[in-house]
């Protein structure tokens, strides 16, 4: 019998290693796949199309005899699979990850073999008509950012892919990595073919040692079919700024990670001042299936306004159903909660949903129906970002996570614009006066000399003011998203759950709010 | 000792002659070579590629995965980022503090991607995820 057993590294670190080792021991022949993405039921055991989750080691005899509880039923079938529409994802659990047969199999190859055919100008074309947007978070239309390098001359060019993925709440590019390193690889291919680039280099963060190994296997065994085209990966080394493309490209040149500002925009000087396209994996292995014949229009069919395609959004924290949920844009953030994520793991009431990773806005139930659309998000002071979805029941202390958000920032700060690197530190020493109910008067500022220094300390609600005006400065005073975007789940935190912040004393903080807005 | 340490830091810049951008991938080889980056290491990479003791210090100094000082404990990481603290990581702390007992480093990271299946650890390039209180003491505990 083949036993089927994600070997994705979810699943491995909840036993599916020592679980395949046990079937392949009863003389099973067992394959390792990508996983489904259901990351609830992982380790998942599929046999015949059937699944069994979350399996254990106890569980292997009933699953093989059949009368495991654990059944449930064809995995295809399964709501949480079946309601998706899956393009990017479309081998998710169906290919094993480095297995160049499955991939051919499974029409790999079948874009690049097409771009190279149609060439340079049409591929950009294509990727421009399938209305493609950048899926790290900011958005751009890939097309124009392909056109922009095709249209610099240069002699040498770089396809760059943004593989840190350091966002909390965030896991589709691993899963790609891992489950579907050489969809990735043929993106990049196509988008060297595009804009007459040769090298590629992907840039992967240390904490996905798993990815790093699977890249470096597919990419040894497809050297040939992607040929001239070369491509290698690079590791990064814990810092969550290097996700920032101009702080990547300083990484991969073996500088410090810190920000560049742009103009110059890395299109036309960017990897070693010479003109590379940097995508996001999510962008780049979302181009094969575009540049299949027919795909820019299929693609371009689906989604909303001016957010085509489909988005792998991921569920996480805590929520029931966890996992990768890929569909078109338009869905709501309460059918994703709600419906297909089931509320809240711990079974308590949902209190907030961070989307797009540490530097996305909290949501409050009341806002659920929102439109997974970037326009829409924007509209609401909120971001996309990466398609992460982070769930929170009432247990949360919100104004322990507004405070977690700058002490993040200053952690995570490259250092370069002041905004960012001094205002989170403030941003954390605000937040925590706050909550301790303002502050006395300190022995300076009650000296006779210091006349204009205020006698009375300051009160909460002077400090909600700083606060506010702090974050408007990082906002449009930072560099880069890092510093600029760190406002947004302080703020939204804020206006949204003022009592985490002084307790009985909400009015206090609308009123302060109410003020800035006029 | 000294000549050892040359010769090994000599091969492993050799190692990597002919990339472009090197410097990462062979502090990367020498933090897994040494424990480390000591500040003798980096005038020796500064010498092999020809740039400045500062440079190099710049670049290690500003990364989480470089050290200036090797640390013989072994090393459990526990991510603490928004996912983890949403499924309860936080509570953990405690037991995992008294169960690392100064015998094992505790490291804060943020995200190891593993966010639907929280608290999550790592030892080495082994993951943990869906931990409790107890299982969280066994990854230390286990911890060589």
């Amino acid at each position: 019998m083949i036993i089927r057993i994600s070997d994705d590294a979810l699943a491995r670190a909840l036993g599916a290693d020592e679980l395949a080792a046990a079937f392949a021991s009863k003389g099973h022949e067992v394959h390792r796949t990508s996983s489904w993405g259901m990351h609830w039921l992982e380790p998942l055991v599929e046999i015949a199309g059937m699944g069994f989750g979350p399996a254990t080691l106890d569980d292997v005899d009933a699953i093989l005899d059949g009368t495991s509880p654990k059944a449930i039923g064809e995995i295809v079938e399964h709501p949480f699979i079946a309601r998706q529409q899956r393009l990017t994802f479309i081998r998710a659990g169906r290919t094993r990850p480095t297995s160049l047969e499955d991939y051919e199999r499974t029409d790999g190859w079948t874009g690049l073999q097409r771009a190279r055919r149609i060439g340079g100008e049409r591929i950009v074309e294509e990727v421009i008509q399938s209305g493609l947007r950048g899926r790290g978070g900011a958005g751009f239309p890939a097309g124009i950012k392909w056109k922009t390098v095709a249209g610099t001359p240069g002699a040498q060019k770089y396809i760059v892919c943004n593989a840190d993925e350091g966002d909390s709440g965030t896991f589709a590019d691993r899963m790609v990595m891992e489950g579907d390193p050489y969809a990735l690889i043929e993106g990049m291919a196509i988008a060297g073919e595009a804009v007459g680039a040769t090298q590629g280099y992907i840039y992967v963060r240390s904490e996905y040692p798993d990815a790093i190994r699977k890249l470096n296997e597919a990419l040894r065994l497809c050297a040939g079919i992607i040929a001239p085209f070369r491509c290698e990966v690079r590791v990064g080394a814990g810092a969550y700024v290097c996700g920032e493309e101009t702080s990547l490209l300083n990484s991969l040149e073996g500088k410090r990670g810190e920000v560049r500002a742009k103009p110059p925009l890395p299109a036309i000087e960017g990897l070693f001042g010479r003109p590379t396209v940097v995508n996001n994996v999510l962008t780049l292995a979302a181009v094969p299936h575009i540049l299949a014949e027919g795909g820019a229009a299929r693609y371009e069919a689906l989604g909303m306004a001016r957010s085509k395609g489909t988005m792998p959004i991921q569920l996480a924290g805590n929520i029931r159903h966890g996992g990768l949920f890929e569909t078109a844009f338009g869905i709501t953030l309460s059918e994703l909660v709600y419906d297909i994520g089931g509320g809240t793991d711990s079974g308590r009431p949902v209190k907030a949903v961070q989307v797009g990773g540490p530097l996305g806005a909290y949501i409050h139930p009341d806002e659920f129906d929102i439109a997974f659309d970037y326009e829409a998000y924007t509209a609401a002071d909120a971001l996309i970002g990466h398609g992460g979805i982070t769930v929170f029941d009432d247990t949360a202390d919100m104004g322990a996570m507004a405070r977690f958000a700058m002490e993040f920032c200053a952690a995570e700060s490259c250092g370069k614009c002041t905004p960012c690197r001094i205002g989170s530190v403030r941003g954390v020493e605000i937040l925590d006066r706050i909550r301790a109910d303002g502050r006395e008067a300190d022995s300076v500022e009650v000296l006779p000399v210091m006349h204009n220094a205020p006698k009375t300390g300051r009160l909460p609600e002077q400090e909600v003011a700083l606060l506010t005006d702090l974050c408007e400065t990082m906002k449009f005073g930072s560099l880069c998203a890092l510093g600029g975007f760190t406002p947004y789940p302080v703020m939204s935190a804020l206006k949204n759950w003022p009592e985490d912040f002084m307790p009985g004393r909400e009015g206090a903080v609308r009123k302060v709010l109410d003020r800035n807005d006029a | 000792m000294v000549s050892t340490k040359q010769e090994r830091v000599t091969e492993i810049v050799a190692d990597h002659a002919g990339r472009e951008g090197p410097l990462l991938p062979i502090l990367h080889d020498v933090q897994a070579a040494f424990g480390c980056v000591d500040a003798e290491t980096e005038a020796l990479i500064a010498g092999a590629l020809n740039i400045s003791r500062a440079d190099v210090h710049g670049v290690v100094s500003f990364y989480h995965d470089f050290h200036a000082a090797a640390d013989p404990r072994p090393e459990v990481q526990i991510c603490r980022a928004e996912a983890c603290k949403a499924r309860g990581v936080e509570a953990l702390i405690p037991a995992a503090e008294k169960a690392a007992a100064g015998r094992v480093k505790l490291t804060t990271v943020y995200c190891l991607g593993l966010c639907s299946a929280g608290p999550s650890a790592r030892t080495g390039d082994r993951l943990h995820a869906r931990l409790d209180s107890a299982g969280l003491v066994e990854v230390i505990e286990n911890a060589r």
